[in-house]
C-alpha cells in the first residue's frame, strides 16, 4: 500500500471524525463514527464505500484555502485507485489501463483486428461471420479468466478491510443500496454534486443506473441467446424473443447512459477524484458506449451487408471489455459491491 | 446606479433578509467582506437551528413550546434578554423552519452525538456551509448581485437616511455603492484582535477565534461613531475552552474538547483551579472559556488516564502521550513534578464509588481543593493523555440596538432605511450566555423581517 495516499485520507478522516456535520449525506461518515482509530484496511474500505459524490467536499468548511486542507472525495480516490492496482493480479496491468485511456484504445484497435481477421464475409447473420462454436472458444475463457481473476483481488480485498462471514441479509442490505445507488442519492434523493458544483443534481446518478441497469439486461440477452442456442433455437431472433426483449432496451440504457456519463464527466471538477485516472475512466465509459452501440447498430444491418465488420466491431468492444475487467473502472462495481457488504456487517 | 436595497454581509442573516426582499421585488447587492471560499461569516461553521414547535416539525420530534424555549433562554442569560424581541424570535423560529427548507436548506436527524438535542435543534444536512450554498444558490435564481471581497468601511447617511455605502472591492479604490435602503448584517467585532484587547484587557490576545476571520466589526464601528444606540457589554465576548493547538482563526467545531469532566485540569504551574466535574460538558464548556482565560498564559492542560480516552468524542488533535504523569508534564511544557504532586494528591482524595460517565455520578473527591464533584475516579492507568486547552471566542456582544422591526435605533430615533440582523443585533436578546442553535434562529427571523420591512420602504 502507497505511504502517501492512506496516511493523507487518514488524517483527513480523523478531523471528519470531530466535525460530524455530513453524517447524512452517504454511508461513508456513520461508517466513521463507529471508530476512532482507522488501521490501513479500515481506509481502504472507506475508501471503496465512498461513491465520489462530492456532497461532503461542497458542505466542508475546512476546504483549501483553509489549513486543513480536506478533500475527502480526491483522498479516497486516491486510496482508491491505489488498491484496486495493489489488488489487481497482475498489478502491473491495473497501473498501465487505470491511468492511459491510449492503452485501453490499443487493445480496442487490436481486439477489432483479430475479429476482422476471424470473420467470414458474406454471411447474413452473425454466426454465418463467426461460427457459435469458435465464438464459444474464445469468449467463454476471456470472460471468465478475468472473472476469476478478480475473484482473488476480492479476497485480497476481504483480508485486508477484516470482512467476515457473508450472511445472505449483508448481501440484501448491499442490493438495495446498488440498485438504487442510495449513496449517489445525497441521503434525501437530491443527487450529488458532480456537474453543478454546490448544487445537487440527479443526472450523475440517472446515467449511471442506466449503464448498470442496461448492461446486466445485455448480459442476459447473451445469456439467454446461449440458452435457447443449446435447446436447438439459434439465432437470429425475433423483435419479440427473449434475447431481444432483454437486449434492445439494454442496449439502448447503456448506450445512452454511457454517452451521458462521457458528456456529464468533463462538467466535474477533475481535482474532486484522482486525476491520474481520468483518462482511463473517460476510456472505459467510451468503450461501454461503443459495446452497447455496436450491438444495437448489429441489430439494425441484419440481413445487410455490413454485418460482418458491424460484427467484428462489436466483438472488439466486448472482448476488450471483458479482458480488462480486473484492470479498468469496471473493477469498480465488484470493489464498492463488496465495500457495502462489508458496510453492512459493521452496522 | 442605485440599488433598492444594499445587504452588507453574506451570512445566514444578510441571505435571509436579500432573499426576502427580492421576492418582493427589490433590486438587491449583498457586499460579502470575505472571498467566495470563505463566503457566510460564521454561518459556516453552524450546524442547527434552535426551533420552537407545537408537534413533530421536519425532522424535530415531540414539541418545543415558547415558555420552554424563553425558560431556555433565561437560563442562559441570567435574565439579560428583551423579553420582546427573545418572544418574536422564539416564535417567529416555527414559521422559519418551512421558509429554510422552501429556500433549499435541508435537515437532517440530530448528529451522533447530540441526540440531546433533537427535540429543540433541527441540524442542516452537511452543516452551515451547506445551508449559506443553499442560499447562495437561491440568491442567484433570484437574480440578487453578490459582490465577494467586499470591505465596507462606512455608511453613509443623509441626516438620518441612508444614501449608501463606501465599499472596497478585492482591495481596490473605496467606491460609493448608492441604496435607497440598508440592512447591516455584518457580525461582531471578534476577529479585530485589538479591539478583543481594548475591550478585554492584554489577555485576549491569546485567545484563538472560532469562527470567521473576517467579522471586524468595521460597520458596527462605524455606526456607533456616527450615533448609532448599542446593545450588549462591549468588553465581553462568548469564550469557551478549546484545544490550545487549534488555528488562530476558524478552527470551527473540531477544535473542540469534551475530555473535561473525566480529567484533572491544571494550569501553567501545574495546580487545579475548578472543579471540573461540576456538571455535564454542554452545561459547563462556556464558563471553562472564562476560567482558563483567567489563568496565567491564558492555557490550561487537561490530563486523563488509559481509562477515559473512550469517554468523549475524538478531538482533531491527537493527545499529547506518555508513560508518567511526570513525563506527560514535561512534554506538555510544564513542571512535570508540580503536575505528577498535583494528580497524587488528587487521586488520594478520589474515594470508592461507581463511576458513571453518562450521568451526574456523585463520585466526589473529599477534602481536595478545589473539589471534583463528579467522575472523580483516580488518575492511574498507564499510558497518560494531555490536552492544552485555551479560550476560544465564538462572538461579541456589543451590537447596534433593534426594535421589533429590525429598524436600528439612531441618536434620534430609529433610521428610517437602516435594519439590522444577526450577530450584529443579536446582543440584544442574547446579554449573556448562548444557547445552542439560537443565534441561526436569531439570523434567520431577524433577517426575513429585516428584508420584509425593508422591501416595504422601498416599495
Amino acid at each position: 500500500m502507497s505511504l502517501d495516499t492512506i496516511p493523507e485520507a487518514r488524517r483527513q478522516i480523523e478531523i471528519c471524525n470531530a466535525c460530524r456535520y455530513c453524517e447524512g449525506y452517504c454511508a461513508v461518515f456513520p461508517a466513521i463514527t463507529r471508530q476512532k482509530a482507522f488501521a490501513d484496511g479500515d481506509i481502504t474500505q472507506l475508501a471503496n464505500l465512498c461513491h465520489n459524490c462530492r456532497g461532503c467536499y461542497y458542505a466542508c468548511q475546512y476546504t483549501e484555502p483553509h489549513e486543513f486542507a480536506l478533500n475527502l472525495p480526491r483522498a479516497l480516490a486516491e486510496v482508491r485507485t491505489e488498491s484496486w492496482e495493489d489488488f489487481a493480479v497482475p498489478a502491473p496491468l491495473a497501473r498501465v489501463f487505470q491511468r492511459h485511456g491510449v492503452a485501453l484504445a490499443g487493445l480496442l484497435v487490436l481486439a477489432v483486428a483479430v475479429m476482422v481477421l476471424l470473420a467470414r464475409g458474406g454471411g447474413r447473420t452473425f454466426y454465418d461471420v463467426i461460427p457459435h462454436g469458435v465464438l464459444v472458444a474464445i469468449f467463454l475463457p476471456a470472460f471468465l479468466a478475468p472473472l476469476a481473476v478478480i475473484g482473488v483481488s476480492l479476497r485480497r480485498y476481504w483480508r485486508k478491510v477484516g470482512g467476515g462471514p457473508v450472511r445472505l441479509a449483508h448481501v440484501v442490505s448491499a442490493a438495495r443500496s446498488a440498485g438504487r445507488m442510495r449513496n449517489l442519492d445525497g441521503g434525501q434523493g437530491q443527487g450529488c454534486n458532480f456537474e453543478k458544483e454546490e448544487r445537487f443534481s440527479n443526472a450523475r446518478r440517472a446515467m449511471h443506473q442506466a449503464v448498470m441497469w442496461g448492461f446486466l439486461l445485455c448480459f442476459a440477452s447473451t445469456l439467454s441467446g446461449t440458452v435457447l442456442h443449446y435447446l436447438g433455437w439459434p439465432a437470429p431472433y425475433g423483435p419479440f424473443s427473449v434475447p431481444k426483449l432483454f437486449g434492445v432496451p439494454g442496449g439502448l440504457l447503456l448506450t445512452l447512459g454511457a454517452v451521458g456519463l462521457a458528456a456529464l464527466k468533463p462538467k466535474g471538477d477533475r481535482g474532486l477524484g484522482d486525476p491520474a485516472v481520468w483518462g482511463g475512466e473517460m476510456a472505459f465509459v467510451l468503450l461501454l458506449a461503443l459495446t452497447g452501440g455496436s450491438g444495437l447498430l448489429l441489430y439494425a444491418v441484419t440481413g445487410t451487408g455490413l454485418v460482418a465488420p458491424v460484427f467484428a466491431l462489436h466483438l472488439g468492444a466486448v472482448m476488450t471489455l471483458f479482458l480488462l475487467m480486473p484492470y479498468s473502472k469496471m473493477v469498480h462495481g465488484f470493489f464498492r459491491f463488496a465495500a457495502l457488504v462489508r458496510d453492512a456487517q459493521g452496522r | 446606479m442605485t440599488w433598492d436595497l444594499v445587504v452588507i454581509g453574506g451570512g445566514n442573516a444578510a441571505l435571509c433578509a436579500a432573499i426576502t426582499a427580492a421576492e418582493a421585488g427589490c433590486r438587491v447587492i449583498v457586499l460579502e467582506g470575505a472571498p467566495k471560499p470563505y463566503r457566510g461569516g460564521n454561518s459556516r461553521h453552524t450546524r442547527n437551528f434552535r426551533c420552537m414547535h407545537r408537534g413533530p416539525l421536519s425532522v424535530l420530534t415531540d414539541e418545543y413550546g415558547e415558555d420552554e424555549y424563553y425558560e431556555d433562554l433565561l437560563k442562559v442569560t441570567k435574565g439579560q434578554t428583551d423579553e420582546a424581541l427573545a418572544r418574536l424570535a422564539i416564535r417567529g423560529s416555527e414559521e422559519s423552519l418551512p421558509w429554510m427548507e422552501a429556500h433549499g436548506v435541508r435537515f437532517q436527524p440530530s448528529l451522533s452525538g447530540t441526540l440531546s438535542l433533537s427535540r429543540t435543534n433541527a441540524f442542516f444536512l452537511g452543516g452551515g456551509k451547506a445551508l449559506v450554498n443553499a442560499y447562495y444558490a437561491c440568491a442567484e435564481d433570484l437574480g440578487i448581485t453578490v459582490v465577494y471581497e467586499a470591505q465596507v468601511s462606512h455608511v453613509a447617511m443623509d441626516n438620518g437616511l441612508f444614501e449608501g455605502v463606501d465599499v472596497a472591492v478585492a482591495g481596490g479604490p473605496i467606491e460609493r455603492i448608492a441604496g435607497r435602503a440598508c440592512v447591516i448584517a455584518s457580525g461582531g467585532f471578534q476577529s479585530d484582535v485589538d479591539w478583543l484587547a481594548r475591550a478585554w484587557g492584554p489577555a485576549a490576545r491569546n485567545f484563538l477565534i472560532r469562527g470567521t476571520p473576517y467579522n471586524r466589526g468595521v460597520v458596527l464601528k462605524d455606526m456607533l461613531d456616527q450615533g448609532a444606540e448599542s446593545v450588549g457589554d462591549p468588553t465581553q465576548c462568548h469564550a469557551v475552552a478549546i484545544d490550545g493547538r487549534a488555528p488562530k482563526f476558524d478552527g470551527g467545531i473540531v477544535t473542540r474538547l469534551d475530555c473535561v469532566p473525566f480529567s484533572v485540569v491544571v494550569n501553567r504551574d501545574g495546580k487545579r483551579f475548578y472543579d471540573e466535574g461540576e456538571d455535564v460538558w454542554p452545561k459547563r464548556y462556556a464558563i471553562w472559556g472564562r476560567l482558563v482565560a483567567a489563568q496565567p498564559d491564558q492555557v490550561a492542560y487537561s490530563v486523563i488516564d488509559s481509562r477515559s480516552l473512550d469517554l468523549f468524542m475524538p478531538s482533531v488533535f491527537p493527545p499529547v502521550v506518555a508513560d508518567t504523569v511526570e513525563e506527560l508534564g514535561a512534554k506538555l511544557g510544564i513542571d512535570g513534578s508540580a503536575l505528577a504532586a498535583t494528580v497524587t494528591e488528587f487521586n488520594a482524595a478520589c474515594r470508592e464509588g461507581a463511576f458513571r460517565p453518562q450521568e451526574l455520578d456523585g463520585l466526589s473527591t473529599e477534602d481536595l481543593d478545589p473539589p471534583k464533584t463528579n467522575w472523580a475516579r483516580p488518575i492511574t492507568d498507564p499510558p497518560f493523555y494531555g490536552y492544552s486547552l485555551r479560550p476560544g471566542v465564538t462572538f461579541t456582544y456589543l451590537g447596534l440596538k433593534v426594535d421589533r422591526n429590525a429598524q436600528v435605533a439612531g441618536p434620534e430615533g430609529n433610521y428610517p432605511n437602516i435594519w439590522a440582523a444577526g450577530e450584529t443585533m443579536a446582543g440584544s436578546i442574547l446579554g449573556q450566555g448562548y444557547l445552542a442553535g439560537f443565534g441561526m434562529t436569531i439570523g434567520t427571523v431577524f433577517g426575513r423581517i429585516a428584508g420584509r420591512e425593508a422591501a416595504a420602504y422601498v416599495a
